[in-house]
């Protein structure tokens, strides 16, 4: 069974946050969604699982309790320890008894908290807290697993163990989205959605986003910002031409996906 | 080129705990220095010794070649990771505010933020808020820039538009000290610092940090088998562009997956700077 969501719409008042977007949740996939603060990503998430009421499209999920979500702030109680989290949140998907101490001895084994079961959530780092709430998430082995920016402002140790939990669920079958602000966790997917102002500005494997950059790039020394569509790296900068002409003596270069992403935005800004 | 800031064995200790252990830093005229490490590494409590924000327990600390003090305070800008905004005023008068406390009265309001100068500063969005925050931080025209964390949340472009201006300033001459998570941006800085508990693990440019580390790429028909195995060995397992990447040796994968009769090919290959950065802090410290 695939999930998604086609040509979701949704209304805020009179503001549109979300504008025609489509995403697949197929099982054992990563789909990542990429985008800036107010680009419309919790809006996709809460579309997805249910929270929020589109005003078109069409929205497909399984049952509540087959939904593993955890929004961008929270995903856990602060006042209540490691153990009790684990216990409240088996309580709600009816994973007790025999069961919940199996999987949450399990779980509290990976994320490097089986010695930590007392301490009290708002005692943990920031880290811990998301590989807590990602852990809580999975409990019930969810068939769709959403995750709103599980990484952000995380180290990237402990980002490489959260990673090491998402991606687990997919190999285990999971249908999984998460939001990022990461681009380079785009490669952890099989699908990217680059989000922007709630459009969707470019979809794909992120393969797939790089080769469909249209025009060509260049890389220019110069302190000076050079003319047309340009963005600094490093020392150098990247110019951009939708058309494929570059100026003389500029030698284009293959985009990355991280060039690709901006570009993408740069376009999406020039048609706006 | 000039050195503005340095460190020469700062330690903070704080009661027993060395949040800063005997740190060497130094950051010239024109160059940024990123300064990267887990959360709980030291990397703030550094930036507040370099700031003069806290007195060192041991070592020296030198700003402009001078001890820390209002004086060079002046001279420094500085963006915290909760951006030092107030909310409850508005742009102009975050900036003004700014601006009189720095005895530097510039009347004129960068282009980036003109737009938005009436608008309370709690009710823009992120990515405005942290170019608001960074416009501030220049409009004394600091030598020095100190960044903790400067674009942690932003989206693709306005990252790349905060980056913009660093790099302008530094063809000033003004030096950068930052801290990131995102590995993207340090590759984007002209040397690192990598802090592991309080100490310095690691340094140099990129490819001083990855050095000659490598990592093993797992190809196979079934990733989800070969994950499950991997992973239930105990191996951090990352999945990238649909093939595996995981530390250690290629000839105990290889065992590992013939003993379950998997598949697949297995290669030693360049770690990138986030794994390189990952083992760096697993293995602590080499000196």
């Amino acid at each position: 069974m695939t999930w998604g969501l086609e040509l979701a719409r949704v209304r805020f008042g009179t503001r549109t946050a979300l504008d025609g977007v489509s995403l697949v949740a197929a099982p054992a996939t990563v789909s990542v969604v990429i985008g800036g603060d107010g680009a419309g990503k919790s809006t996709l998430l809460r579309a997805l699982v249910g929270l929020v009421g589109l005003s078109s499209g069409a929205s497909r999920r399984p049952p509540k309790s087959e939904i593993g979500y955890i929004p961008a702030t929270a995903g856990l109680y602060v006042d209540l320890t490691v153990e009790e989290n684990l216990a409240f949140s088996g309580g709600a998907y009816g994973v007790t008894g025999r069961e919940f101490a199996h999987r949450s001895d399990e779980l509290l084994e990976r994320i490097g908290l089986a010695g930590a079961r007392d301490r009290l959530g708002g005692q943990l780092s920031g880290g811990m807290q998301r590989k807590l709430a990602v852990a809580m998430s999975l409990l019930h082995r969810p068939a769709l697993l959403v995750l709103d920016e599980p990484t952000t402002g995380v180290d990237p140790v402990s980002r490489s163990e959260l990673w090491r939990l998402i991606s687990g669920a997919a190999a285990a079958g999971a249908a999984v989205v998460a939001t990022t602000t990461y681009v380079s966790e785009a490669y952890r997917a099989s699908t990217v959605t680059l989000l922007d102002q709630g459009r969707p500005i470019a979809t794909g494997a992120p393969s797939e986003i790089v080769e469909a950059v249209p025009g060509k790039m260049g890389v220019v020394r110069s302190a000076a910002q050079p003319r047309g569509l340009s963005w600094r790296w490093g020392t150098t900068w990247r110019l951009w031409s939708p058309s494929g002409v570059l100026p003389e003596g500029v030698e284009p270069v293959q985009p990355d996906f991280e060039d690709a992403v901006i570009i993408a935005c740069l376009a999406d800004e020039r048609a706006v | 080129m000039a050195v503005l800031a340095e460190t020469r064995r700062v330690t903070k200790r704080f009661g027993t705990f060395r949040a800063v252990d005997a740190v060497d830093l130094a950051v010239a005229s024109g160059e940024v220095v990123g300064l990267l490490g887990s959360n709980g590494a030291g990397k703030t409590t550094l930036i507040r010794l370099v700031l003069g924000l806290l007195r060192p327990s041991g070592g020296d600390v030198r700003l402009f070649g001078a001890l820390p003090s209002m004086s060079t305070r002046r001279r420094v800008g500085y963006v915290p990771q909760t951006l030092g905004l107030y909310d409850d005023m508005t742009v102009l008068e975050n900036w003004s505010f700014t601006s009189a406390a720095f005895g530097s009265e510039r009347p004129v309001l960068p282009e980036s933020i003109r737009d938005s100068k009436d608008e309370l500063v709690g009710n823009l969005p992120l990515g405005l808020q942290r170019r608001v925050a960074f416009a501030v931080a220049f409009s004394h025209e600091p030598e020095l820039l100190v960044l903790d964390e400067p674009t942690s949340g932003v989206g693709p472009l306005s990252r790349a538009r905060l980056w913009q201006d660093i790099r302008e300033s530094t063809e000033h001459g003004t030096g950068v000290l930052v801290t990131t998570h995102n590995m993207e941006e340090a590759e984007q800085c002209d040397r690192l610092v990598v802090m592991v508990d309080g100490r310095v693990a690691a340094g140099g440019t990129v490819a001083d940090v990855i050095g000659s580390r490598t990592v093993v790429q797992v190809t196979c028909d079934d990733w989800r088998k070969a994950f499950a195995v991997l992973d239930e060995e105990g191996l951090i397992v990352q999945v990238e562009s649909g093939a595996l990447r995981v530390p250690g040796s290629p000839g105990q994968l290889g065992e590992i997956l013939a003993r379950h009769k998997i598949a697949a090919t297995v290669a030693t290959v360049p770690a990138n700077l986030e794994e390189a950065f990952v083992s760096v802090v697993r293995n602590g410290i080499h000196r």
